[in-house]
């Protein structure tokens, strides 16, 4: 610790230099946590689901429908508890880039499915009752100020995008952990009704016993395998997998630039602590003079270093932290759940700090190196 | 037995291909208590000579003693934990760190020590009265002038009571006046505190005030 008021004045000797390389080291976090907190809000979307539930597909894609006919087949079957259905709406309120995921379900059965959502009873028969009613999660309601009994208007830009469709919020649920509070459900037969030629997107199924998973995919998947819409069964967890990948290999790019941000930090404090090493060069040799060792030297200039992309890193994680909660920022509703994760925040921490010890190993060694002699001849 | 024993001692530079010698098998004593100055022309290698006592750079051949223990023979890390016990090194530009006040510079050598902060604020207090300047002790180097930056530096050289004092130029950027309140100081150390002191010049009057003056000269060491 008495060492370190030599370190601090030895920042806040050239305080532009050293307020800029923070500033950069900061943007450079901030970056990095921004782009894994995405990376990372990308994978939990992959473990949401349960593996006690299976997702029967379009084994040609998502996108496309299955008959309706099937429910009474699938739900049958042996080791089947029950199955359901829905579909993507992919409704709008007043501004596209406010996404939210929207869905058109089965509310005989759906919400029997899942106990991820806490819905009131009274708000559910509600719910239930009306054709035209919706029910939305905490988040969502927060995020556009809606009320219970509102009737809102919707459109879809799937469904007859120039049709506006009425709505009115009948229930509100809560989510348990890990499930979103931003979904947007409403009838399917409202759907139907509407359109007249809508066939479910996908049906869910609950199984008896998790461990029948495979046999009830192939079964499934072998039983239509010849019809016009055969199917693809998987589990639920395997299906937001599948989705999640439709964004691509995010992961890759995002770890790519991760490394450029790297890369970036240890160029930025490298070139400042080179400068200022050389800089005070000829203090270096007096500091010798005086008795500091080169191992003192050396530990000084990479405390310098670390300290400098430490507090660098500190700024730019508690920032992203900060903006993020702040704004409640989802990524216009694709990236449900977006955190900054506090095993992101202390990896940041710690990459700051060890690039900061890297870019200070050289004008370290240089510091510690110093012929004291040939130096305080031409300081002199 | 001297405080500082000098043997055989030889300097060459070697610039590429070319050997430069400074000076060659010299011999010097200097005892307890002694203030020695050491006169020459430029370049005759006065300075190297106080490196090489400091430890700062490496003989050629010979050896040095200091007390018993031969600098010559120690590695790096043994000649900087030496130096802070042992040596105070007083500069021409007095080489004080700007960014420290007169207090922070005087304190440099103890961090290096064991003290406690309350100890190391008595020792430096102490130093910085000696040099008579503990009335400026929060004052950065930039806000003092010439004398008083090399009087801190003085401060800075006594702080941890060393066996030996090395003055390169002390006063070869003063005025008159205050190279003369320097000598005057330098003077006292060595008479009321017992300092061993090694002063290199090429000024007349500040010989004046050492007890016995050396020539280096060609590489020659003569009294």
């Amino acid at each position: 610790m008495k060492f370190a008021r030599l370190v601090w004045v030895n920042l806040a000797r050239n305080k532009r230099r050293t307020i800029l390389t923070i500033l950069s080291v900061a943007t450079a976090l901030f970056l990095f946590v921004s782009l894994r907190s995405v990376n990372t809000t990308l994978n939990d979307a992959r473990e949401v689901g349960s593996e006690s539930r299976m997702v029967v597909r379009n084994a040609t894609s998502i996108v496309f429908s299955l008959p309706e006919a099937y429910h009474s087949w699938i739900s049958t079957m042996p080791g089947v508890r029950r199955a359901t259905w829905g579909n993507w709406f992919h409704g709008i309120y007043q501004d596209p880039r406010d996404f939210f995921p929207s869905f058109a379900v089965d509310v005989d059965g759906y919400f029997d499915i899942y106990p991820e959502m806490v819905i009131p009873e009274d708000q559910e028969q509600a719910f239930r009752r009306e054709r035209t009613a919706a029910m939305v999660g905490t988040g969502l309601m927060e995020r556009f100020g809606w009320r219970l009994g509102q009737t809102i208007s919707l459109t879809s830009l799937i469904y007859s995008p120039d049709q506006a469709w009425p709505l009115t919020i009948r229930a509100v649920y809560t989510p348990l952990p890990g499930w979103t509070d931003e979904a947007f459900y409403l009838h399917y037969d409202y759907l139907y009704e509407m359109t007249d030629w809508v066939q479910p997107g996908w049906y869910v199924l609950e199984l008896e016993d998790p461990s029948l998973a495979a046999t009830v995919a192939e079964t499934i998947d072998e039983h239509y395998k010849n019809s016009r819409y055969a199917t693809r069964t998987e589990t639920e967890r395997a299906f937001q997998a599948g989705l999640v990948s439709m964004y691509g290999n995010v992961g890759l790019l995002m770890n790519a630039v991760g490394i450029a941000v790297f890369f970036a930090i240890l160029l930025v404090a490298a070139n400042a602590m080179m400068m200022a090493a050389r800089e005070r060069t000829g203090e270096t040799a007096v500091l010798k003079t005086l008795g500091f060792s080169d191992r003192l030297l050396f530990g000084l200039v990479l405390v310098e270093a670390a300290t400098i992309t430490a507090i660098g890193g500190l700024l730019g994680v508690v920032g992203a932290k900060l903006l993020f909660e702040g704004t409640g920022f989802q990524g216009a509703g694709l990236l449900p759940g977006f955190e900054v994760k506090a095993s992101t925040a202390i990896l940041g921490m710690a990459i700051a700090i060890v690039l900061g010890l890297i870019s200070g190993l050289v004008p370290a060694w240089q510091a510690a190196r110093i012929p004291v002699a040939r130096t305080l001849r031409r300081v002199a | 037995m001297a405080l500082l024993e000098i043997r055989n001692l030889s300097k060459v530079y070697q610039r590429d291909s070319q050997a430069i010698p400074v000076f060659e098998d010299i011999d010097l004593d200097i005892d307890t208590g002694e203030f020695l100055v050491l006169m020459g022309p430029s370049g005759s290698g006065k300075t190297t000579l106080l490196n090489l006592i400091a430890g700062l750079d490496e003989p050629t051949s010979g050896t040095i003693t200091v007390g018993g223990e031969d600098v010559t023979a120690m590695s790096r890390r043994q000649l900087a934990a030496w130096r802070s016990n042992h040596v105070g090194f007083i500069f021409q530009l007095y080489n004080l760190l700007p960014v420290l006040t007169g207090y922070q510079n005087v304190e440099l050598p103890l961090l290096l020590t064991n003290l406690s902060k309350k100890e190391r604020r008595e020792h430096v207090m102490t130093a910085l009265e000696v040099v008579g300047l503990s009335d400026r002790a929060d004052h950065f180097p930039r806000q003092l002038s010439g004398g008083q930056e090399q009087r801190v530096a003085i401060g800075r050289a006594i702080v941890s009571d060393p066996t030996l004092i090395l003055a390169d130029e002390p006063t070869g950027d003063l005025d008159a006046k205050s190279a003369d309140e320097i000598l005057t100081l330098m003077q006292r150390l060595n008479r009321e505190y017992d300092k061993t002191i090694l002063l290199v010049t090429h000024d007349q009057r500040a010989a004046e005030r050492g007890e016995a003056i050396m020539h280096l000269d060609k590489g020659i060491l003569s009294r």
